[in-house]
């Protein structure tokens, strides 16, 4: 990955980011339902959102996956790089998902079927960025360990939320299905927008963790030949 | 098979170091045993109510106790820097890895069998309407819970905060055990058992340890490296 790429996209994210706020809130018509109305306007950026959220998180576990199989750090920067950012889009996802419940069904929380999963995949999340920092020097595999597991979770905690949903069905689910032409517009708009912002904050953070690995091996390296005596 | 006997090798090699200083059994036990006396404190004991809660408490104290004894036992694979030697015998490191597991999830068993009685005692809850099917739902926890955490514990044992990680990346991964272990349980001591629920969970259950165990054999050698 070159460095020069990442203010490229950086730029484009946030000249979209600029197009899509207005048309978001010129261009998409509202919403019918008389509950929803202007709320559902932060549809645009909660489910583009939650996308980035369960695409850094592929992408971490297989990077963990194959660095446990192959012990090759490059991997480990990446997935290093993508589980930070999906813990901090997860944290936006959970905010907005938040917001939303509280407009459309009055109640901030609801142990609906998504928020509950996002929910447990941002504390595996959470859980790999505090392995990270306080692991010292096993944390690469610990992490890599943790979200290996993590991964392979998933499929649990969809059944045990699909089998326990024992709360109404919430109405979100109709809302992505049956888009007008002009909300799918600036729907996928607002994905691309946060696409380019997401892998930008990837490259960089990758940047900067192979950095901080080279600096540690240099290190010690010196400290090898005698150095910093 | 030789794997499987240096496992029971390993594994009988923990419980005999145990069986002499009973430090792990009495501890996790007595320590489970206090959970559930805070639980009958800390909630209002009404029958509806305490029906709705018991599965809860019952797998949240597995869960602590659990926890403090899996420290413990690889605690003391640390302490004469034993875990080296066991990883440089010649036996294949799955074979130490099921060992341990084995060895923990009897650990954990023993104290899911001091709380459950304990529980009914105090809350009287009649949790063992159906002994059989409680046995096993508790033994597939204890098996996941032991597999899981052993290869958790056993990476972390180099690490120095490694009593607070250790609960910080198993429970989020467990989560779908607990879950499955209290809604089973919950089904098991509903006033009209619903046995569909039941194998529902227990299945689940099954499940879960089956693709935890492949995975933890999978990666445990690339985790637990000197």
């Amino acid at each position: 990955m070159s460095n020069k790429g990442i203010p490229v996209l950086a730029a484009l994210a946030a000249i979209g980011f600029v197009v899509t706020i207005y048309l978001v809130f010129t261009y998409a018509p509202l919403v019918e339902d008389p509950v929803l109305m202007f709320n559902q306007k932060i549809f645009y950026y909660h489910v583009a959102h939650a996308f980035m959220l369960f695409l850094a998180t592929a992408v971490c576990g297989v990077c963990s996956l194959v660095f446990l199989k192959t012990r090759k750090p490059k991997y480990d920067d990446l997935a290093l790089a993508s589980a930070e950012v999906a813990a901090m889009f997860g944290a936006v996802v959970l905010a907005t998902g938040m917001i939303w419940a509280k407009a459309a069904w009055d109640i901030w929380w609801v142990w609906e079927k998504r928020l509950t999963m996002s929910l447990l995949l941002w504390l595996v999340l959470v859980g790999y960025v505090l392995v990270r920092r306080f692991a010292g020097s096993s944390a690469d595999r610990l992490a890599a360990g943790l979200a290996a597991f993590g991964t392979v979770g998933i499929p649990f905690i969809y059944f045990m939320v699909d089998a326990s949903d024992h709360h109404p069905k919430a109405g979100a689910g109709g809302v992505a299905a049956t888009l007008p032409p002009e909300m799918k517009l600036v729907f996928w708009l607002s994905v691309l927008t946060f696409l380019l912002w997401c892998v930008a904050l990837v490259m960089s953070r990758v940047q900067s963790a192979r950095a901080e690995r080279e600096l540690r091996e240099i290190r010690e390296r010196g400290l090898d030949a005698g150095l910093f005596t | 098979m030789s794997v499987l006997r240096h496992a029971a090798r390993v594994a009988w090699k923990d419980l005999r170091i145990e069986l002499r200083s009973k430090e792990i059994v009495y501890t996790m036990a007595f320590f489970g045993a206090l959970i559930v006396v805070v639980y009958s404190f800390a909630f209002p004991v009404k029958p509806d109510l305490v029906r709705a809660a018991v599965p809860g408490m019952l797998w949240v104290a597995i869960a602590f106790a659990g926890t403090v004894g899996l420290g413990r036992a690889f605690d003391r694979e640390r302490e004469n820097d034993t875990m080296r030697a066991l990883l440089l015998a010649p036996i294949p490191r799955l074979a130490v890895f099921l060992g341990k597991a084995a060895a923990i999830s009897l650990l954990v068993l023993l104290v899911a069998l001091v709380c459950a009685p304990l529980l009914a005692l105090l809350l009287d809850v009649d949790l063992f309407a159906m002994p059989a099917e409680l046995l096993l739902l508790l033994v597939l926890g204890a098996i996941g819970f032991a597999n899981v955490g052993s290869v958790f514990a056993a990476t972390l044992l180099k690490v120095r905060s490694r009593d607070v990680l250790l609960p910080v990346i198993l429970y989020p991964i467990l989560i779908p055990l607990f879950v499955a272990g209290t809604s089973a349980t919950e089904a098991m001591i509903a006033v009209k058992p619903d046995l569909d629920k039941l194998w529902y969970w227990i299945g689940f259950l099954g499940i879960y340890d089956a693709v935890f165990l492949v995975l933890s054999m999978w990666v445990f050698e690339a985790l637990v490296i000197e």
